[in-house]
């Protein structure tokens, strides 16, 4: 029997100098688990300099950070990083792994389940620990790794029952970030590292990386266009009326795939997770991956000449009408609220 | 000379567009009915390794796992100009996750031996994991580089390709052989062309099984998964409660008042 522990580990991901949010949103939802499983939360940072990125984790519940620290591990490259992260888990069996389901979190979670021969979900949406019957045997205490899978058109259980190890990888924006109010009084385990001839296959010639310039998941009002808009034109009216009550402008799959908006304000399963305290979707049909972004958004306004639209489905406020005259007339009525 | 590629393809449902003929009265999809098609990244992927060998030489090898049905996408690769192809079916390997999949390409990969490059779709969009690629990498010892943009040059056994990260990308050089997976703008895959269309209407791609490859039944299928899906729930479209407002000025008026009151507005 090979060892087993209670120990839930998130891989830290480092974006300029600082911790992703996506890994601030695991460490909080990784304490209820761990809370749940009885066992201890830990902190994987792998990088140069990042004795303070180790402190910061612990405000977010992490008790324990494992830190490799080197000149030569300051950026992420799949090697080493892989390496060293498949063989600390060897070597201290977790229970759980949790990513980020970034481009890197989706580059290193593969490598290491496969080398660590372990059960991986991507892109889970939920997180949960039960007991299970499964195939009329009991579990106790396992990961539920629940994604949406299709297209969206179902959400499934993934269960990891027979193996010792079960990782997933988390979207950003799905798990709610909650600082402790008192940080933990975490330890720091530093483990040196230890260089390999594989490490340098692939070499860096160049990094690019915008600071994130729109945060769609911190705004409180979101208008949101679809392909129902027509044109990237059009999508200036969307703009003129977040500017108006104080939100952010986003779009839907088909908008961005269509060039109506950028690609950093695509809301839904492929795009960011968001719940803002109101949502206006306009021209939105509102396919199940668009929905799976936006659902729990406090209030939802529904703007389509289609009455049967999907969205309407999920909506507080449904407005049948074309988007060209129904948000004009809006921006008039809320500028008169004003007067 | 040139460079050898392998190319990891799959066909798999169009989940990408749902229409009304596939949904059921309760308002769930009928799986079944989808129609299936060529993964769109795995065919991006054929087409970088395509241009690599007409700019360089070298030979094509298109692979798929899948039911026997899965030899009409091998049909559609050899028609855009794969040299070869190989159909992997075995029952024994339906089930498999994606750590299954991948341990049963690792072989595949190993027996056809000569290969400079491995390609792949980013993610197929059945499963949207983007995991086999790097799973296979790891399993082969290979370095990897996923969400690849674009090829910048191959020289002297080294290859540099542009890669797409959050927010940005990044240009990485490595040495060969490597496993690139590959996103949907890096290319657009040519048409088929009509000449080999004929020439391999009638063509059966050979298959190769459990006896063909050195695997260890154990580690395929599901019996090496260690993922189980333990519960699958259809998303339903219903209509939920809500308000139905009139698009007029005393509509939209009122609208906006309840917001102001719930402290949305203002």
């Amino acid at each position: 029997m090979e060892k087993t522990t209670h120990t839930i580990w998130v891989y830290i991901e480092k974006r300029h100098n600082t911790i992703a949010d996506v890994s601030l949103e695991l460490l909080s939802k990784g304490r209820k688990l761990s809370e749940k499983l009885g066992g201890t939360l830990k902190a994987v940072i792998i990088g140069h300099h990042i004795d303070e990125l180790a402190r910061e984790t612990f405000k977010y519940g992490a008790q324990e950070a494992i830190v490799v620290d080197d000149s030569d591990l300051k950026d992420y490259k799949t090697l080493p990083y892989s390496r060293i992260l498949s063989d600390l888990i060897k070597e201290h069996r977790p229970r759980v792994v949790l990513f980020g389901a970034t481009v890197n979190g989706r580059d290193i979670a593969p490598r290491v389940a496969s080398n660590t021969l372990s059960g991986l979900t991507a892109d889970c949406t939920d997180l949960q620990i039960s007991d299970v019957t499964y195939m009329k045997k009991d579990y106790k205490d396992l990961l539920l790794q629940i994604r949406p899978a299709f297209g969206g058109n179902i959400v499934a259980t993934i269960i990891t029952p027979d193996n010792p190890i079960q990782m997933a990888t988390v979207r950003e924006g799905v798990m709610e970030m909650s600082r402790l109010e008192q940080p933990v009084d975490g330890k720091i385990i530093k483990v040196p590292y230890v260089r390999d001839e594989i490490d340098k296959m692939i070499t860096i010639i160049e990094r690019y990386q915008e600071e994130c310039r729109v945060n769609l998941k911190c705004a409180p009002i979101i208008v949101s266009g679809g392909y129902g808009m027509g044109s990237r034109e059009n999508f200036k009216l969307l703009k003129e009326l977040a500017n108006l009550i104080g939100g952010q402008v986003a779009g839907s799959r088909a908008a961005v795939d269509a060039g109506f908006v950028d690609h950093d304000r695509q809301v839904g399963q492929t795009g960011v997770t968001v719940r803002p305290k109101l949502y206006i979707a306009v021209g939105i049909s509102g396919a199940i991956q668009h929905r799976a972004g936006m659902d729990e958004s406090s209030k939802i306004i529904a703007i389509n000449t289609d009455p049967e639209a999907p969205i309407f489905g999920i909506c507080h406020y449904k407005i049948v009408g074309d988007a060209m005259t129904v948000i004009p007339a809006f921006i008039e009525a809320y500028k008169n609220k004003l007067k | 000379m040139g460079y050898n590629s392998i190319v990891l393809v799959k066909q798999v449902p169009d989940t990408a567009n749902i229409s009304g003929e596939v949904m059921k009265p309760d308002g769930t999809v009928n799986r079944a009915k989808l129609p299936a098609i060529f993964n769109p990244e795995d065919k991006v992927a054929l087409e970088l390794a395509l241009q690599v060998k007409d700019d360089m030489g070298g030979k094509v090898t298109a692979v798929t796992m899948g039911p026997p049905k899965a030899a009409e996408l091998l049909k559609e690769c050899l028609y855009m100009g794969a040299d070869d192809v190989i159909l992997i079916t075995d029952r024994k390997f339906a089930g498999a996750d994606t750590l299954a999949t991948s341990y049963v390409l690792q072989k595949v990969i190993e027996k056809i031996g000569d290969y400079d490059l491995i390609f792949a779709g980013r993610q197929a969009i059945d499963g949207d994991t983007a995991q086999v690629g790097p799973q296979t990498a790891e399993k082969l010892g290979l370095p990897q580089i996923t969400y690849t943009e674009k090829i910048l040059n191959i020289k002297k056994g080294k290859i540099k390709v542009q890669r797409q990260i959050d927010g940005g990308h990044e240009i990485l050089e490595s040495t060969l052989p490597v496993l690139l997976t590959v996103i949907n703008d890096a290319a657009i895959p040519r048409p088929f062309k009509a000449k080999k269309a004929m020439a391999y209407k009638n063509y059966v791609p050979p298959q190769w099984t459990t006896e063909d490859l050195s695997v260890d039944i154990d580690r395929c299928g599901m019996p090496g998964s260690p993922t189980k899906v333990h519960k699958i729930e259809s998303v339903v479209l219903s209509a939920g409660d809500h308000e139905e407002i009139e698009p007029s000025k005393a509509g939209l008026g009122e609208l906006i008042d309840k917001l102001m009151n719930d402290h949305i507005f203002g």
